[in-house]
């Protein structure tokens, strides 16, 4: 069964085109992973989702129910964690939970356990009479995923769920999540930056300028590249382009001195290419394509390499720190 | 219909629940009206002598101060949904069933809960100032009270429905808020002034609430809005405090529910 079914999704504000017709659906119990770079489109199409935005044109349902016309069903399908805090900082832990429980209607004799169940999971339980000023980023993040499951959604939103979060942290984190889809059969709709974390959806799509660029398992995007990635280094480098391009057709890329190009079948390639090369080999590798060579090849961008990336992750940082 | 009554006092909740927790604001909200006791009836006091007969200045100053004191708490709800913004939480709001318009009232019924609770502790100090108190009067106020606070807290929520940040809400609180509570009637009568100062006060709801509290503590002598050559009684006033109430309610819902 399709947890979300988009359509087409169109979204104007005044003149820009932020989606231009955004179509995919998410299966029950699946991580799906949406990428792409900053503007492209993501947050809106989360906010339309999640019945914050209505779409100009085109349809979309979350577990069965019409975002536009059934926002309220879909409010309750949902659990959302949002990039930025939004927990009450003068309350306390258990205090934030119970609010959501009222607010969605978790009746009394299942809240309680289910708080505790929650409050435990995400190693909280211990910490929870104390107030949200008093805690770190890490376990603002892990209240808030308990919070967005409190009340049994079918599908859980993480935009940027690890954002700004050290390393430790971000792969408990992670866990918790698996953890949860085990327990729950719950779908994940998550966005994120880093490209080792995506490698933990089960299907992946790729968004730029509003639009689907790919959409697909890791496995099969990275199958799209064209085989495996071979790098070299040579003693004349501008030479060794030329030569790859003219007499073997490749399209090779250079980036701090080392030559990288995709072939299929890299292991039978390279034996070869080493004994007919013309020019003397500094060093060569050959490496299965990550999903950051999927992505250059889709968007021609890197994914992090932009500077207002860092700039909103710096942003971010201080936010969290405020609070 | 069971949903707007769960948004409201799942908010109201909230409301209290942070009031209870944040004891600073708990006592900026009474530090002003007290200090205007203090020093207007320790300084003009002596030089007025008697507004009218047997009601000396710090007698008919204390009923407005009680009304100031739920002003200053309601319109405090406006500055909750700024800070709820600015701070996110008010997301988590958006994103859940509740209803908009149940947000909003029930923000408002939790301004008020907290401004009754407010104006009685200021009771306290009635015996003090000498302002004659008993089961009737605090039975009396209480009504009045909670449809002062509901208004003021409609005119707070409608000035802060859309605005994004608190340095912002501050700068209409000085525009807005304190000429409304200096052309009240708490520091001087209504009647007898300057035609001009008089119009402006007869356009100010806080003037009725305020000359209907002070009848309770005093007596019907006191009152001192005519409207058309009508003189205000209690009742008179409690409907047009009420009605401006919805009026400012209904706008505050009407804009919140257009927004994002």
């Amino acid at each position: 069964m399709d947890v979300i079914e988009a359509s087409n999704i169109v979204k104007r504000f005044g003149e820009l085109e932020a989606v231009k017709g955004v179509s995919f659906s998410v299966k029950e119990g699946e991580i799906f992973g949406f990428l792409g770079p900053n503007g492209a489109g993501k947050t809106t199409t989360i906010n339309i989702l999640c019945t914050l935005l209505r779409p100009t044109a085109g349809q979309a349902k979350v577990n069965g129910h019409d975002v536009i016309k059934e926002r309220s069903q879909v409010r309750q399908s949902i659990g959302l964690v949002f990039q930025e805090p939004t927990l009450d900082d003068y309350l306390t832990a258990e205090q934030n939970l119970r609010f959501h429980g009222y607010a969605y209607g978790v009746p009394r004799d299942v809240l309680e356990p289910r708080l505790k169940e929650l409050l435990e999971m995400m190693e909280l339980w211990d910490r929870r009479k104390g107030k949200i000023s008093t805690y770190s980023g890490g376990m603002k993040r892990r209240l808030e995923i308990a919070r967005g499951l409190l009340h049994h959604p079918r599908v859980l939103f993480l935009d940027e769920p690890t954002l700004g979060l050290d390393p430790q942290t971000r792969r408990r984190i992670w866990d918790y999540i698996h953890d949860l889809r085990k327990r729950e059969n719950l779908a994940i709709f998550m966005t994120t930056h880093y490209m080792d974390e995506a490698e933990n959806c089960d299907r992946i799509a790729i968004i730029d300028y509003g639009q689907t660029v790919a959409l697909d398992t890791l496995e099969k995007l990275k199958d799209g590249v064209g085989g495996d990635v071979i790098s070299v280094k040579t003693e004349d480098n501008e030479e060794a382009v030329r030569l790859l391009e003219g007499q073997y057709k490749f399209k090779p890329g250079i980036e701090n001195g080392i030559i990288s190009f995709t072939v299929s079948h890299g292991e039978e390639f390279l034996p070869q290419f080493v004994s007919g090369f013309p020019l003397r080999l500094l060093s060569i590798g050959l490496r299965r394509p990550t999903l950051e060579d999927v992505f250059l090849k889709l968007t021609g961008r890197n994914i992090r390499e932009q500077e207002v990336d860092s700039m909103q992750q710096m942003k971010n940082m201080a936010r969290m720190r405020r609070h | 219909m069971a949903i707007v009554f769960r948004s409201i006092w799942v908010i109201a909740y909230r409301e209290l629940l942070r009031f209870v927790q944040d004891r600073p604001r708990m006592f900026s909200s009474f530090s002003m009206p007290i200090i205007f006791l203090i020093i207007f009836g320790a300084g003009f006091g002596r030089l007025i002598g008697q507004m009218m007969p047997g009601v000396d200045y710090i007698q008919f100053m204390y009923p407005g101060i009680l009304a100031m004191t739920v002003l200053m708490t309601s319109v405090m709800s406006g500055v909750s949904i700024v800070w709820d913004r600015e701070f996110g939480f008010l997301k988590e709001v958006l994103v859940s069933p509740l209803s908009r318009s149940g947000v909003l009232v029930g923000k408002a019924v939790g301004a008020a809960t907290i401004a009754i609770i407010q104006g009685a502790i200021m009771l306290v100090l009635a015996p003090i100032v000498n302002v004659p108190i008993n089961l009737g009067t605090v039975l009396a106020l209480l009504p009045l009270l909670l449809i002062l606070s509901l208004s003021l807290s409609g005119l707070g929520l409608l000035i802060g429905a859309r605005m994004r940040s608190q340095q912002g809400f501050q700068i209409v609180m000085q525009l807005v808020i304190f000429p409304m509570m200096f052309l009240s009637g708490i520091f001087f009568p209504v009647s007898g002034v300057a035609t001009w100062l008089a119009v402006l006060s007869k356009l100010n709801p806080v003037t009725y609430g305020i000359d209907a509290i002070r009848q309770v503590f005093l007596g019907a002598e006191v009152a001192g809005v005519t409207v058309f050559g009508h003189t205000m009684g209690i009742v008179d006033s409690a409907i047009v405090v009420a009605m401006v109430g919805v009026v400012l309610l209904t706008t505050a819902i009407w804009v919140f529910n257009r927004q994002e």
